[in-house]
């Protein structure tokens, strides 16, 4: 199953639905490409929703990672939501579940951010 | 387990072939008597070990080629992967857990396939790399291979 994601706004927050698999190739690719996209728009406050994401690979970390990286370094926030038991596993064995600010909740989520 | 079973398999040094491991040893897995989770695991452990061998070892080049053997011998399955790239040395890799690497985009594909398998262990060729992954069956994977023979 390939990698789907599709934006919308609540409340100033950008939130980016994705589902499928993050890995090497396509999968990586869109979320990169996403979230380039936003910071090119100046939409620095994004929620990666996370739920519908099935599977990811070493290569699918590395571009969270990515992700979180370049928000950050362009004063934006970025927070996971909705982590399925795999991934959620996945990020804790890779100690990055405590650098992701991790949500369950969407509209705690978009709560918590910054104003 | 059921009796010795070998397959071999040549392939591209493509993401189809990467993706067409996995499944197969998600299979395999499957038919060893794992459980789901465990499954998933080993899945993912022979996906990096190719990603290794297709992108790290043998750089996409469509002149080289990735050998993926799958055996199931006695209570364990093992999988080997040899790439035809320069080789590299697995203790130079630096730890992704150690605090100044956790934000680095890459280098997590061999510490995932220590996390999910019994032993990996890797060989120089001449040239290129063999990634050999073994895991073993446990008391509840026995019972459940059992009930399905």
């Amino acid at each position: 199953m390939s990698m789907k994601a599709s934006t919308r706004q609540v409340d100033g927050i950008t939130i980016v639905d994705l589902s499928g698999r993050i890995t090497l190739g396509e999968g990586s690719v869109i979320l990169r490409d996403t979230i380039k996209d936003l910071l090119g728009k100046g939409q620095k406050k994004i929620l990666l929703n996370l739920g519908d994401v099935s599977y990811i690979d070493s290569s699918g970390i590395g571009e969270l990672v990515s992700a979180f990286t370049s928000v950050r370094n362009q004063g934006g926030e970025l927070k996971l939501l909705n982590l399925t038991k795999k991934v959620h596993d996945l990020l804790q064995i890779t100690k990055l579940y405590t650098v992701f600010d991790v949500k369950d909740d969407e509209a705690a989520a978009i709560g918590a951010f910054t104003r | 387990m059921t009796a010795p079973q070998r397959v071999s398999y040549r392939m591209e040094s493509t993401l189809e072939s990467v993706n067409k491991a996995e499944e197969m040893a998600d299979r395999i897995s499957a038919q060893a008597g794992f459980d789901e989770d465990t499954r998933s695991g080993i899945s993912m452990a022979v996906r990096e070990g190719m990603i290794n061998a297709v992108l790290h070892g043998n750089a996409y080049d469509p002149a080289k080629r990735v050998n993926l053997t799958m055996e199931q011998s006695g209570q364990q399955l093992i999988f080997t992967i040899t790439d035809e790239g320069k080789g590299f040395v697995p203790d130079e890799v630096p730890d992704p857990l150690a605090p100044e690497n956790l934000l680095k985009e890459s280098g997590r594909g061999i510490f995932l396939m220590r996390a999910f398998m019994d032993e990996v262990r890797f060989r120089k060729l001449n040239p290129g790399t063999e990634i050999i992954l073994i895991k073993r069956l446990q008391g509840n994977d026995l019972d459940r291979q059992e009930a399905s023979t």
